[in-house]
């Protein structure tokens, strides 16, 4: 048994043992499990993919004379106004104005969102245009000017969702192409889309939510930031394999952190043909091992969680909650799998390999003491199911 | 023997009467892939030289004496290794495994250009903007 204190205090003076989510399963064999909860004290978890619930709050300073915003774009791209003066919340799948969308079907949704925010965090140059009915003490009604990153007061990335515990894998049963968020997937279960880091990703190696909490200091694009809630559409009622793994969506993150301290490596605007634009995340999170039993289950393999199969062109379009299969990540690394007895090709959102890179460079970082752990305040809920919509007058 | 070389143009130089001189001079077979030839703009055509030796290589001195690049690693798709994540997102949509998965443990990704065929098929499906081409807006 160890505590947070306890674990900070070894990383502090730099004698902590920290391992990834990978590098611990083939330890722990080794070792058995009492030897190294007593030897290691944290294990890095990471994943990258699309989380389209993602956006950033931006203070663009005063003008003069001021300007009271109430609407406003950057790049082009809407950004809402409905907040206070020159503050400003741009989301990750906003598409910039005049893009015919799905107009030319599919539609390649060039820009959006998601591009700007990765440009700002490259520090490149994003032209603002604001309108404004205009009053007494914010006269100005309208303005264009270009702004980097350096030049707001704040950029603070705010995400209602991120890091899905497990995630849909996707296919199309129907005899036309069909084009989804888990890009395109071709007639008769040609081929299929999945979109996790498996055996790295931080909810499925802390499956009950015992350290990942409200207030865990997460690493987020390179930024030091934290959980400042559980997720939109977060459940921790969901289906569960023999190891206590969802084999579900299940649990979801809300995340924050200061964008102007990020890498523009971890944070990409991305074009989903057909359906739109988004932006991809690299998120990192330390996972503390305060017994053997949180130890334990950070050992979890790609063959040892499931995903449900989906059919995205009636299923899932339709909610009626029905999957095909479920498959193992193991076998979803592989170039082809099994479904129904046909072999399907499989292609991926999420990448493996940055989400490998994450974990080794929070592992580094906490190595040299550069990141510490926080306890949880308040640990996620673990019995609050996810809702549908009510459709009134059904 | 034949050999696959992507020509690019200079706008200045879109005039010139290459394929008619590298018949007639230097004995050649020339088969265009693709081509965009624009007198207002710059062009390029990708196309197999079949020959000896020897003319294909004359040939090909005689291109770049009259200012045209010429491009003998067929680079007609730009793949960008900086840009890539290794998400994997294109790898149904390769036919010929150019895109493949290097490593399997780590689930790095790489291009193989000498299997590509150009299908620009990529491009399209790529939803980090990593692949793309001349031969495409
Ligand atoms: S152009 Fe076609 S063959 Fe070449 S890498 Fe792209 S998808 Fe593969
Ligand atoms: S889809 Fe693009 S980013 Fe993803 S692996 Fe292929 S080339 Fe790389």
């Amino acid at each position: 048994m160890k505590t947070y204190a306890e674990i900070n205090e070894k990383i502090k003076s730099g004698r902590a043992v920290v391992m990834n989510a990978e590098e611990i399963i083939s330890y722990v064999e080794q070792k058995g499990l009492d030897a190294a909860a007593e030897e290691v004290d944290v294990v890095t978890t990471a994943t990258f993919g699309p989380m389209c619930s993602s956006g950033c709050f931006l203070n663009f300073g005063h003008s003069a004379p001021k300007i009271r915003i109430s609407e406003a774009w950057l790049d082009d791209v809407l950004v809402y106004s409905g907040i206070a003066a020159v503050d400003a919340y741009l989301g990750a799948t906003q598409l910039r104005h005049n893009d015919p969308a799905n107009m030319y079907y599919p539609g390649e949704f060039r820009f959006g969102g998601g591009h700007v925010i990765e440009k700002l965090i490259r520090g490149e140059k994003v032209q603002l245009f604001a309108l404004s009915y205009g009053t007494d003490d914010y006269p100005c009604r309208e303005l264009r000017t270009y702004i980097t990153i350096d030049d707001l007061n704040q950029a603070i990335m705010v995400n209602p969702r991120n890091c899905y515990q497990n995630y849909n894998v996707a296919i199309n049963t129907s005899d036309k192409s069909i084009y989804t968020y888990l890009g395109h997937l071709k007639p008769n279960m040609e081929n299929l889309t999945y979109c996790s880091a498996g055996q790295l990703s931080p909810l499925l190696n802390d499956p009950f939510y015992e350290t990942i909490g409200v207030g865990t200091s997460v690493w987020l694009a390179g930024a030091h930031g934290h959980v400042h809630a559980e997720g939109t559409q977060h459940s921790g009622v969901c289906t569960r394999t023999d190891n206590g793994v969802p084999s579900e969506g299940a649990g979801t993150l809300g995340l924050t952190g200061d964008m102007k301290k990020m890498n523009p490596e971890f944070v990409r605007g991305i074009s989903l043909k057909g359906y739109g634009v988004s932006l991809a995340l690299g998120i990192g999170i330390p996972i503390p091992v305060l017994n053997r039993d949180i130890l334990k289950r950070t050992t979890v393999k790609d063959s040892e969680i499931f995903a449900p199969v989906i059919d995205y062109s009636h299923e899932y379009p339709q909610a009626t909650g029905k999957f095909l299969t479920k498959v193992n990540y193991a076998d979803l690394k592989k170039s082809e799998i099994e479904i129904n007895g046909k072999k399907v090709k499989v292609g991926s959102l999420s990448s493996y390999s940055k989400a490998l890179k994450i974990a080794d460079i929070l592992k580094e970082e906490i190595i040299s003491g550069k990141f510490l752990l926080s306890e949880p305040y308040r640990k996620l809920t673990a019995d609050v199911p996810f809702k549908k919509m009510k459709i009134a007058g059904n | 023997m034949t050999r696959k070389i992507l020509l690019q143009f200079p706008k200045e130089k879109v005039n010139q009467p290459l394929v008619y001189d590298l018949v007639k001079k230097y004995d050649l077979i020339i088969n265009i892939f693709r081509a965009k030839i624009d007198p207002d703009d710059n062009g390029f055509a990708v196309v197999d030289l079949s020959g000896t030796g020897k003319n294909i290589e004359d040939g090909i001195n005689y291109a770049k004496s009259l200012g045209i690049i010429v491009n003998e690693k067929m680079t007609g798709l730009n793949w960008d290794s900086e840009r890539c994540v290794s998400c994997g997102t294109c790898l149904p949509h390769c036919p010929t495994d150019a895109l493949y998965v290097e490593n399997p443990k780590t689930m790095k990704i790489n291009f193989d250009d000498e299997k590509c065929i150009e299908c620009l098929s990529c491009i399209d499906h790529c939803p980090f903007g990593a692949c793309s081409s001349i031969f495409k807006e």
